[in-house]
């Protein structure tokens, strides 16, 4: 008996895995009926994979049955690998179990398609509402979006699920209609749109009515796969940045693509997934998110791909050696939160403690900032009388020179042949 | 230089400070008990602790700080580390004497100190509700047992609380030798003797006293585990940053 549940969780786990968000903050949800768990705050990671992503939700598919045949997924119906189904209680029991051991903060819940959306959707939101209501079950809920489902089911979907999320796969609708030719970005957009409308529409409701339930609190994400189709990094962030805007999406996670097929349209097995490429693309996402930076600055026509070797703070600072250095002890605090090697919290630190006297170079340490790098950017109490003006590929090589960067050698994950 | 010797509890550091000022004392070298090595040239003053002087002090610090500073206090304490207790009396002084605000003061060598400690420790109570794995007994118990490096228990009581409000749990600290035990009421400090056949280095009860599902659902998450790495992108220098060896006592999936 043990197995059958055992195979089960295997190939649905498996299937599940390629899609990376993991997120269980942000929502507001408290234990208010003494039931079990509590979803309010930050998220936890209970653990993390070899790979070193965090695991903090149970995710899995209800099913990797699927009608379509996407080249990019595992899933796909022309792929031969063994096929399960998940129970309603089967996901139910689960995830109550895993959650009162502290294994995990929730539930990540996604599907392939059988028979058709709305049939799918309707499975998914059974889960959901007896775990929300048989069970009490408080902790997080991230729940897959089924293209082409109804709005009431959406609609029903949305009260229990902390997180909805529907994946772009690929960043322009050229790639998408390559690799699944079945698919649209349409088909995105009009459910992501019409959930932000009802979150809109709940929330202005609230302003009026006390007793207004939640609706999907944690708001909506999605997913795009890097590098199985030729976009520029520019079409990448410029996508995120308006799905960002349109659809006041929580987050876009980038996926570098692991190859999985022998698809003549896309890279090879074997071939090494482009995860640096991958961290510059966060790094860039947290540049637009919380340091003030518009997209159009780290990535444009004179500069459509980000630089391997430097992370983008530090190849924007290098093109506008003009703007610096500043002078931390009276410098405005968005410019200091520009400087490469000072983060969000460094730089708040330096705007309090500065009004208690000028800043010294071990204090700029003890806070925190990434002294070697930040130094060619800024003036301190007791900077070294510099000369003349360094040029930015002298930066960039003292800068690499001095830091034993991650990436400047081979990566490690990939095989030495001697 | 003199020396102020004070029991190890946060009662007894803020009399110390109380008596620091009323003895107008300049420099003082503040050590707990346990850490005290008489010197036969030098005599020490034993601080007693006081109520309603620690009291004093603790609302006057409240007065000028915000909750969150009063609570990075407390959690600097929790961290027991001798060194702390000097950078928590020096705060606790410069606070007093200086203007309200001067908390904001990082280039402060014991403002720094104590808002770096207070993460050190906050970042062990994280761990702890991240790492903790309840093995569910055969009376209903979800028991686990930790080693955390600081005092991080009295944190734990309100999350646990409110997300396990309706199963009975036990969080044990091995180290420290007292732990929480929630009786779907409240939480209540316990202290037992381990048995023999209850291993200590691994989070493992014996199989006797489980749950008859317990190995099924340790199984599942083994499992589950397994199956959602990715060898391709395999990063274990990552692993090991994000889950120090030190923890890994307590994860079941990396057991075995």
């Amino acid at each position: 008996m043990f197995e059958r549940i055992r195979e089960k969780l295997e190939i649905l786990a498996d299937a599940a895995k390629y899609d990376v968000s993991c997120s269980s903050s942000g929502s507001n949800r408290k234990n208010e009926n003494k039931g079990l768990g509590d979803a309010e705050g930050t998220g936890i990671c209970h653990t993390y994979t070899e790979d070193g992503r965090c695991v903090s939700l149970l995710k899995i598919l209800l099913t990797n049955h699927c009608i379509y045949d996407c080249a990019f997924c595992v899933s796909r119906r022309s792929n031969d690998i063994k096929r399960a189904a998940f129970t309603v209680d089967e996901v139910v029991e689960l995830t109550m179990n895993f959650y009162r051991r502290n294994y995990i903060e929730g539930l990540f819940l996604s599907s392939g398609i059988f028979k058709n959306a709305d049939y799918t959707m309707e499975r998914l939101v059974r889960i959901v509402k007896k775990l929300r209501t048989e069970q009490r079950f408080n902790g997080y809920i991230h729940l897959k979006t089924i293209p082409g489902a109804s709005e009431e089911l959406l609609k029903e979907a949305g009260l229990y699920a902390d997180r909805m999320s529907i994946n772009l796969e690929m960043p322009t609708e050229t790639g998408l209609k390559l690799l699944a030719p079945e698919k649209s970005h349409d088909d995105v957009k009009k459910p992501l749109d019409y959930i932000q409308q009802t979150i809109t529409q709940f929330s202005s409701e609230k302003a009026l009515i006390k007793a207004v339930p939640k609706f999907v609190p944690a708001g909506q994400s999605t997913q795009m796969v890097i590098g199985a189709t030729p976009e520029s990094d520019k079409e990448i962030m410029h996508m995120a940045n308006t799905f960002y805007k349109d659809f006041s999406l929580k987050r876009v996670y980038y996926s570098g693509y692991i190859p999985i097929s022998n698809d003549s349209r896309l890279p090879v097995i074997g071939s090494q997934p482009p995860l640096i490429r991958e961290n510059r693309l966060y790094q860039t996402d947290w540049l637009m998110r919380f340091y003030g930076f518009d997209v159009k600055e780290i990535l444009n026509d004179a500069h459509p791909n980000l630089d391997v070797d430097i992370d983008p703070k530090l190849s924007w600072a290098l093109r506008h050696l003009e703007q610096f250095p500043i002078d931390v002890n009276t410098a405005d605090y968005k410019m200091i939160m520009r400087v490469p090697g000072i983060g969000v919290a460094s730089a708040l630190k330096i705007v309090q403690a500065r009004k208690f006297g000028r800043l010294h170079q071990d204090q700029l340490k003890k806070i925190g900032i990434s002294f070697n790098k930040a130094k060619h950017f800024i003036r301190y109490a007791d900077s070294p009388l510099q000369l003349r003006d360094y040029e930015s590929g002298h930066i960039k090589a003292l800068i690499l020179s001095e830091s034993s960067s991650k990436y400047t050698r081979i990566p490690k994950n990939q095989l030495s042949i001697f | 230089m003199e020396i102020f010797v004070f029991d190890g509890t946060l009662e007894g550091l803020l009399t110390a400070v109380f008596e620091c000022y009323q003895k107008k004392a300049k420099d003082v070298k503040i050590v707990s008990e346990v850490h005290h090595v008489p010197d036969v040239f030098k005599e020490a003053f034993h601080v007693i602790s006081d109520d309603v002087k620690a009291n004093r002090v603790w609302k006057g610090l409240a007065k000028k700080l915000d909750s969150n500073w009063m609570k990075s206090i407390y959690k600097a304490f929790l961290s027991e580390q001798p060194a702390t207790f000097q950078d928590l009396f020096e705060f606790i002084r410069y606070i007093i004497d200086n203007q309200p605000g001067a908390e904001a003061n990082f280039g402060n060598r014991y403002v720094l100190e104590i808002s770096q400690m207070s993460h050190k420790v906050h970042r062990e109570k994280h761990r702890m509700e991240a790492f903790i794995r309840f093995q569910k007994t055969a009376d209903e118990i979800f028991y686990a047992h930790i080693e955390p490096d600081f005092n991080v228990l009295p944190l734990l009581i309100d999350h646990f609380k409110n997300r396990y409000a309706d199963q009975k749990w036990i969080i044990y600290d091995l180290k420290r030798k007292y732990g929480l035990f929630y009786d779907l009421e409240k939480v209540e400090e316990i202290a037992f003797d381990f048995t023999a056949e209850m291993s200590p280095a691994l989070n493992a009860l014996p199989g006797n006293v489980l749950d008859p599902k317990e190995e099924l659902y340790a199984l599942l998450w083994k499992d589950y585990f397994r199956s959602v790495n990715i060898p391709a992108r395999k990063n274990m220098k990552l692993h090991i940053r994000h889950v120090p060896k030190r923890y890994w006592k307590y994860l079941s999936e990396k057991q075995g």
